[in-house]
């Protein structure tokens, strides 16, 4: 087994006096594209942001690359791979398409993914280029976001409830888009409220609950009825 | 011919409020700071002409290019040490903190300088005009409206296609998106800034030109700036020349009739504005809506 590309160690995430995660551990290998699922408010979005460098943890750390990246801020975790598309798209309503592209390459780690790749994988925004991201539909929208964060050229991309509000067709694409990325020896972290879809994609699995891990382990040895138990917190303990 | 004449000086005198409120406009539609130090800060700008122009004995055309670039320094430096350090408490911290920075300048330009009106050396551009048929055009006004829309088209420029420019209106858009996209926010928020007060330090050169200035002139300055943005339409820099112009044109048209009459007619302008279209006139749907929900917030 290879070293693994990103190491989380005994994190603690608060929002004031809330504690969001504590003493959350996982590791994601190089290439491989890992799971994150849990019910709502179990800390998936923040154990996100807090490896994207928008939330600094209390405690444990975010090794990056052999690197302790827990005290750089988002845009020097940019420049060395890490991207994020965060949750909601956040897209900047009133640039154009291709202008959050070009944002998004302002701390580029790598120009791996000049304009014109990004456009052959995503043909939808070449057509709406010039046009205000918000009067884009939800799933170019969507696809804007994942364009934005591929423009730093990451090793590592963060994907959070990508699929939300869209189309299942339109889902099935971004998957499939996703898989060539895979391909291309992208690691990715996922976060899917689709346990089925999350399972069919990724390699490993992790399972927040209430700010744990409740289960990390390769797909392929975990059921689905184990999963499940696992993000009801039953059985088990 | 009065009235054509009229509503040019006025297009003309626009042009300057215009130039003094595009910092304001500026700093409003990037940061939601609002500056209310800004007018003192372009009557800091006035006197910093008169000390360089006295001292290096030149009309104080001569002395931009150290003037803009120590004016472009100090907006940096107070971006930096206090507007973002304010921004960071909320939207009231940035109010107070510029409310004791206009009070602090004001006074402190009061021990400096006394409260002695002055006046800048323009050298031959100040009295020199040129007859258009039977309109007399001041190239001093001309310059200052000339000016103005060199400022704003170059600002424009900037923002709509330059690398900083799309940085700058990424954070304008969302500030915390824009952090966790890779943008460094601080160094944007501090050239923006920077630009905003070598703007106003401009403006203060003109307006030290064209009449005089004591201490005190700056209050004056900030309402005339902020009028002129309200009613052009917050964060619309195209729109604070048109409502720059407006004002102008209003103020002499109306002084025409009534000299007593013509700075309040402005004022009277802006409230009618503020009550019709509290967007202002060029304002996006966007825009509109945050100042409905600040509204609705205050």
């Amino acid at each position: 087994m290879s070293h693994p590309l990103l190491e989380i160690a005994d994190l603690d995430v608060f929002y004031g006096d809330f504690q969001a995660l504590f003493g959350v551990s996982m590791s994601v290998t190089r290439g491989c594209a890992t799971a994150l699922v849990g019910a709502n408010g179990a800390g998936k979005t923040t154990l996100l942001r807090t490896i994207a460098g928008a939330r600094p943890p209390a405690s444990g750390a975010v090794r990056y690359d052999g690197t302790d990246v827990t005290a750089a801020p988002p845009h020097q975790r940019i420049s060395r791979g890490i991207a994020l598309v965060p949750e909601g798209r956040k897209l900047f309503g009133s640039l154009t398409a291709e202008e959050n592209i070009q944002v998004g390459a302002a701390a580029a780690a790598s120009d791996a993914w000049p304009l014109d790749r990004i456009y052959a994988v995503f043909p939808e925004i070449a057509k709406r280029r010039r046009q205000r991201a918000s009067t884009l539909s939800g799933g170019e929208q969507q696809a804007v976001a994942i364009a934005r964060a591929l423009a730093a050229g990451p090793s590592l991309l963060l994907l959070d409830e990508i699929s939300l509000g869209l189309a299942p067709l339109l889902v099935e694409r971004l998957y499939e888009t996703l898989s060539g990325l895979r391909s291309a020896g992208a690691t990715l972290v996922i976060v899917e409220q689709d346990l089925r879809r999350a399972m069919d994609a990724c390699d490993d699995l992790v399972c927040l609950l209430e700010g744990r891990v409740a289960l990390a382990a390769p797909v392929a040895s975990v059921s689905r009825d184990e999963v499940v138990a696992a993000y009801f917190g039953e059985g088990t303990s | 011919m009065t009235w054509v004449n009229a509503v040019i000086q006025g297009m003309l005198l626009g042009g300057l409020y215009a130039l003094i409120a595009c910092g304001l406009s500026l700093t409003f539609g990037v940061m939601r700071i609002v500056n209310l130090a800004h007018g003192d800060l372009a009557v800091c700008g006035a006197y910093l002409g008169l000390v360089l122009s006295s001292a290096l004995g030149v009309p104080v055309w001569y002395t931009l290019p150290l003037l803009l670039p120590a004016a472009f320094a100090i907006g940096m430096a107070l971006q930096v040490l206090l507007f973002g350090r304010a921004l960071r408490h909320g939207v009231l911290a940035p109010v107070l903190v510029t409310f004791g920075l206009s009070v602090m300048i004001e006074n402190l330009l009061q021990v400096a300088a006394t409260s002695d009106p002055r006046g800048l050396n323009g050298g031959a551009l100040a009295l020199a005009s040129f007859r258009l048929g039977s309109i007399t055009v001041s190239w001093l006004f001309l310059a200052a409206f000339l000016a103005a829309c060199a400022v704003l088209s170059g600002l424009q420029l900037l923002l709509s296609h330059t690398s900083w420019g799309r940085k700058v209106r990424a954070t304008s858009d969302d500030p915390d998106t824009a952090r966790l996209v890779g943008i460094k926010v601080r160094p944007v928020f501090a050239t923006v800034a920077g630009i905003a007060i070598a703007t106003a330090a401009l403006a203060g050169v003109f307006i030290g030109t064209i009449g005089t200035f004591d201490p005190l002139t700056g209050t004056t300055i900030l309402i005339f700036a902020f009028e002129a943005v309200v009613i052009g339409g917050i964060g619309s820099l195209w729109g604070t020349l048109v409502g720059g112009v407006v004002m102008g044109v209003t103020q002499v048209v109306v002084g025409e009739v009534n000299q007593a009459y013509a700075v309040l007619a402005v004022n009277l302008l802006f409230l009618a504005v503020l009550t019709v279209r509290p967007g202002g006139l060029f304002t996006s749907a966007q825009a509109a809506g945050e100042v409905r929900d600040a509204g609705a917030l205050g």
